[in-house]
C-alpha cells in the first residue's frame, strides 16, 4: 500500500517533469473525428526497420520518410514502423507485423532478405516490398538502387571541375552498397579523361583494385571524415565525394577550414537539404532514390495493385542521379552542364556501359 | 501493485544457525531478486505509460484534469504488458487461427531468445564464480559464429556429422578467444577486463574483414553478408519448420547441467571455486592457479562460442556484422540475475528471453520502442547489484551483501 502511493506519487513527479508546463487544454470529448477519411478504405503499410534506429541519417531514415509522405499524400494509408535491435530480430518483426494485419510489409535492408524469403513463403497472400534487395517471390517487390549511375555523373562533374587534375573519394566501410558509388565515381573520371585526352587522378579507390580503397570503417565519426578528408587535399585533391554517411560531415568540415579550395560531392541525399550547414561546398550530390520509390510503391499498393516482382532504381526513373546545383549553378560552365546530360542520356540508351561488379541484376 | 502483499516477516528466517560461513540465506536472496523484478516492471510500466502519445498530452492538461493522465497511463501500462505477455507466452489472437504455431508461436520465440542467452550467461557465470569478469562474450560469441558457420557452409560433410563438426568448430572458436584471455592473465598477469574488451574489437573488426572477402560473403556480393549454412550443419528445429526454437535449446540445457555437475561435483570445479575465493590461500594449499585461470576461460570461451553456433547455424543460417546480437553484454546480466549459479541462470536466461520476444510484440502493437525491454532488464540487475535499494523499498532486514560482492573480487583479482 506504501509502494503504491510512492508509484503514484513518483507517476507524479514523471510526468510533471515530461510535460514541463501544464497549460494545455483536454481534448474536446468528440475525440476530433477519426481523421475524416471515412469512405475510403485504408490500408496499413508497415515497416520493419534494420538496425541502426529510425533516425539514422540514411536509409532507415530515407525509407520512412518515403512512407511518411505516402501517408500525408493520402490519408488512408496508416503508416507504422518497428526498427530491429539485430539480426535476430528480422523474423519475429516481419511475423508479428504479419500477424498484427499490415496490408503491406515493408522490409529495409538488404540483410534481412533471407528472413523476408521465408516469413513470405509461409504467408503466401501477405504483399512484402523489400529495399535494397532482389524479389525472392511472388508476394514480394525488390527494390534496387542502380547508384553506380548516379555516382558516374558524380565523377564526370568532378573530374571536370578539378584545376589541380586530381580528385577523391572514401567510403564508410569497404561492402558493395558503399563501394558501388566509388565504382561509378571512378568509372566517370575515366570516361572523362577518355574523352578529353586528360588525366585527372583518382585517389581513395580503384575499382580494378578493391581491396585498396580508403575507408573511415565509420559512418559517424566525423574527425575520421576531416582527417582523411585534409589528407586527400594535401596530396593535391581539390573535389572530395564521402561515401560514408555522418562521416561525410567531416569533409565539409575540412572543406570549410580550407577556406573555399575543396569542393565536395555529397551522398544518398541532397546534401544542401540534409546538410544545409556546408551547402555552398557542394557541387552536387548522387541520390539515391529511397523516398521516392517507397512512396511511389505505398501509392500504388493503396490504389488497389501491389506492383510485383523488381524495381531498379536508375538514372531515367530517377531512383539515382545528381541533385540541383544549387549554389555552384551559375559556377559551373554551361558546357560541362550539357556535356553531364549527355553522359546521363549516353547511360540511359547504353551506349555507355558501367562495368561496377556492384550493380543490381536483373 | 500488489507487491506488497508478501509479508517480510516470512521472508526473513534467522540466518542459519552455527559457525558455518557467512552466507545470504537462500530464500532471501530469492525474494529480493523476485521483488527487484517486480520493481523494475513498475518503474518499467511508468515508462510506457511516458511513452505513450495519449498519455502525455493528457499530462499537457494536468492540473485541470488530471485523471485522464493516470487513467491513460495506467491503460498504456496494461496494454503494454499485455502485448509483452501476447509476444512471450501465449497471444489468444494468433491462436485464434487453430493452427500449432497460433499457439506455441510466442513460446518458442521466448525459447529461442533464451537459447543464447543460457550459454552465454553460463560462460560469464562459470568465470565469476573462478573470480574473473568475462565481458569477452561478444568477442567469443562472433569468433564461435564464424567457426561454426565456416564450417557450416564451407565443408561437405554427411548430415549428422556436419552439425556435430559445426557445433565443435564453434566451441573451439569460442575456446580459442577466451583461452587466449587466460592465458595472457595466467602468464602476465594482464587484466581480464581489460583483454577480454580488447578482443571484442577484434574479433568484430575480423568479422567485418571477412564479410568483404567472396570466400565467405555471399555471391553476388552485394550485401556484407556470409554465405547460407547448408541444410546439413543447421540445428534442426524442434516443433517444426514454422517454429524458429531449435536444437540448441537442448545443447543449452545440457551446457547447463554439464557446469552444475563441473562446479558442484568434481574436483576441478572446487579448484575453480577455491581459485574464485581466495587466489592466494588456493596458492598456499598448491593449486595451480595460473593453469585454473587458463581452464576456467578456455571452457567459458567455449560456452560462449557455443551461443555463437547457436546464432550461426540455429537462429540464423548466415552471418552478419551482429551476428552477437547483444548477447555478449547480456549474457553478464542473466548470469548475474541467475547469481552466477547454472539452475538461476536458466531461469534468468528465459526471463529475458521472454522478455525480448515479447518486446517485438510491444513495439508493433504500442509502438513503444524495444529500447524499452533492455532498460527494464538493466533495472532488473541494478536492483539486484543494490540489494538495499530493494531491502529498503520494502523493509527487508538485511542478511548479507548481495552478488555485487562477487563482482568486485573479478576487479580484485
Amino acid at each position: 500500500m506504501r509502494l503504491s502511493t510512492k508509484i503514484m506519487a513518483g507517476l507524479g513527479v514523471l510526468t510533471l517533469a515530461a510535460t514541463a508546463a501544464g497549460c494545455g487544454k483536454p481534448a474536446s470529448s468528440g475525440d476530433s473525428g477519426g481523421s475524416g477519411s471515412s469512405s475510403s478504405k485504408s490500408i496499413s503499410a508497415c515497416m520493419v526497420l534494420d538496425t541502426g534506429g529510425v533516425d539514422d541519417h540514411s536509409f532507415n531514415q530515407a525509407s520512412w520518410a518515403g512512407l511518411q509522405a505516402a501517408s500525408k499524400a493520402n490519408s488512408s494509408i496508416k503508416s507504422s514502423y518497428v526498427s530491429s535491435n539485430s539480426q535476430n530480430d528480422y523474423t519475429p518483426n516481419l511475423t508479428t507485423e504479419t500477424n498484427k494485419g499490415c496490408d503491406t510489409v515493408i522490409a529495409v535492408g538488404g540483410l534481412m532478405s533471407d528472413a523476408v524469403k521465408k516469413v513470405a513463403k509461409a504467408n503466401p497472400k501477405q504483399h512484402y516490398a523489400e529495399i535494397d534487395s532482389s524479389s525472392s517471390g511472388s508476394n514480394v517487390y525488390g527494390l534496387q538502387y542502380n547508384t553506380a549511375q548516379g555516382g558516374f555523373l558524380g565523377g564526370y562533374l568532378a573530374a571536370g571541375m578539378s584545376k589541380t587534375g586530381t580528385v577523391a573519394t572514401y567510403g564508410g566501410l569497404n561492402i558493395p552498397p558503399v563501394t558501388i558509388y566509388m565504382d561509378g565515381f571512378w568509372e566517370g573520371v575515366q570516361y572523362y579523361n577518355k574523352q578529353k585526352n586528360k588525366s585527372v587522378k583518382v585517389l581513395g579507390w580503384d575499382e580494378t583494385k578493391p581491396k585498396a580503397g580508403t575507408f573511415a570503417q565509420s559512418f559517424t565519426d566525423q574527425n575520421k571524415g576531416k582527417a582523411i578528408t585534409q589528407a586527400f587535399e594535401q596530396q593535391g585533391a581539390d573535389v572530395v565525394f564521402p561515401v560514408a554517411g555522418g562521416t561525410g560531415l567531416g569533409s565539409g568540415a575540412a572543406a570549410e577550414a580550407s577556406g573555399g579550395k575543396l569542393m565536395l560531392i555529397w551522398v544518398d541525399t541532397d546534401g544542401c537539404e540534409s546538410a544545409s550547414q556546408y551547402c555552398k561546398y557542394f557541387l552536387s550530390s548522387v541520390t539515391k532514390g529511397l523516398t521516392k520509390s517507397t512512396q511511389e510503391y505505398a501509392e500504388a499498393a493503396a490504389k488497389g495493385s501491389f506492383p510485383s516482382g523488381n524495381y531498379v532504381g536508375t538514372l531515367k526513373n530517377g531512383g539515382t542521379g545528381l541533385a540541383p546545383y544549387h549554389d555552384w549553378e551559375s559556377k559551373i560552365p554551361s558546357d560541362l552542364q550539357s556535356e553531364i546530360k549527355q553522359v546521363a542520356s549516353g547511360i540511359e540508351d547504353g551506349s555507355i556501359t558501367i562495368t561496377s561488379q556492384s550493380q543490381p541484376t536483373s | 501493485m500488489s507487491a506488497t502483499q508478501t509479508d517480510p516477516t516470512t521472508a526473513d528466517p534467522t540466518p542459519a544457525a552455527g559457525p558455518r560461513l557467512k552466507r545470504p540465506t537462500r530464500s532471501s536472496d530469492l525474494l529480493v531478486t523476485a521483488l527487484a523484478v517486480v520493481v523494475a516492471l513498475v518503474i518499467g510500466g511508468v515508462l510506457i505509460a511516458l511513452a505513450d502519445q495519449r498519455t502525455r498530452s493528457a499530462a499537457g492538461y494536468f492540473f485541470q484534469w488530471p485523471f485522464d493522465t493516470f487513467t491513460y497511463g495506467a491503460e498504456a501500462a496494461w496494454h503494454g504488458y499485455v502485448a509483452l505477455f501476447q509476444g512471450a507466452i501465449f497471444n489468444p489472437r494468433t491462436a485464434a487461427n487453430g493452427t500449432l504455431v497460433g499457439y506455441l508461436g510466442p513460446l518458442s520465440e521466448t525459447l529461442t531468445n533464451a537459447t543464447p542467452l543460457i550459454l552465454g550467461g553460463l560462460s560469464v557465470g562459470l568465470a565469476f564464480r573462478a573470480g574473473l569478469f568475462n565481458i569477452g562474450g561478444q568477442g567469443q560469441i562472433v569468433l564461435g559464429a564464424i567457426f561454426g558457420g565456416y564450417v557450416g557452409f564451407a565443408w561437405d560433410l554427411p548430415p549428422v556429422l556436419h552439425l556435430l563438426v559445426a557445433v565443435l568448430a564453434a566451441a573451439l572458436g569460442g575456446a580459442l578467444w577466451g583461452g587466449l584471455v587466460g592465458w595472457l592473465k595466467a602468464r602476465t598477469g594482464a587484466h581480464e577486463v581489460i583483454t577480454t574488451i580488447m578482443l571484442n574489437y577484434v574479433a568484430t573488426a575480423l568479422l567485418a574483414y571477412l564479410l568483404s572477402v567472396k570466400w565467405f560473403q555471399a555471391p553476388p556480393f552485394g550485401q556484407a553478408i556470409s554465405r547460407p549454412v547448408d541444410k546439413s550443419a543447421q540445428l534442426p528445429p524442434l516443433l517444426g519448420s514454422t517454429m524458429r526454437v531449435h536444437a540448441g535449446l537442448i545443447l543449452a540445457l545440457l551446457a547447463a547441467w554439464a557446469v552444475w555437475w563441473l562446479l558442484e561435483r568434481s574436483v576441478l570445479g572446487f579448484r575453480l571455486k577455491a581459485v574464485g575465493a581466495n587466489q592466494f590461500a588456493s596458492r598456499t594449499a598448491g593449486m595451480d592457479v595460473g593453469r585454473s585461470i587458463i581452464v576456467v576461460m578456455v571452457v567459458a570461451g567455449a560456452l560462449a562460442g557455443l551461443a555463437g553456433a547457436c546464432q550461426a547455424v540455429g537462429t540464423n543460417t548466415q552471418i552478419t556484422q551482429d551476428i552477437d546480437a547483444g548477447i555478449g553484454f547480456d549474457a553478464i546480466t542473466v548470469a548475474l540475475l541467475g547469481r552466477a549459479k547454472p539452475g538461476g541462470i536458466v531461469w534468468a536466461g528465459l526471463l529475458f528471453g521472454a522478455l525480448h520476444a515479447g518486446g517485438v510484440q510491444l513495439q508493433s502493437v504500442t509502438g513503444t520502442p524495444i529500447d524499452l525491454v533492455q532498460v527494464i532488464q538493466s533495472l532488473i540487475v541494478l536492483f539486484i547489484a543494490a540489494p538495499a535499494v530493494v531491502r529498503a523499498i520494502f523493509r527487508i532486514k538485511a542478511s548479507g551483501a548481495g552478488v555485487g560482492q562477487a563482482l568486485a573480487k573479478g576487479w580484485n583479482g
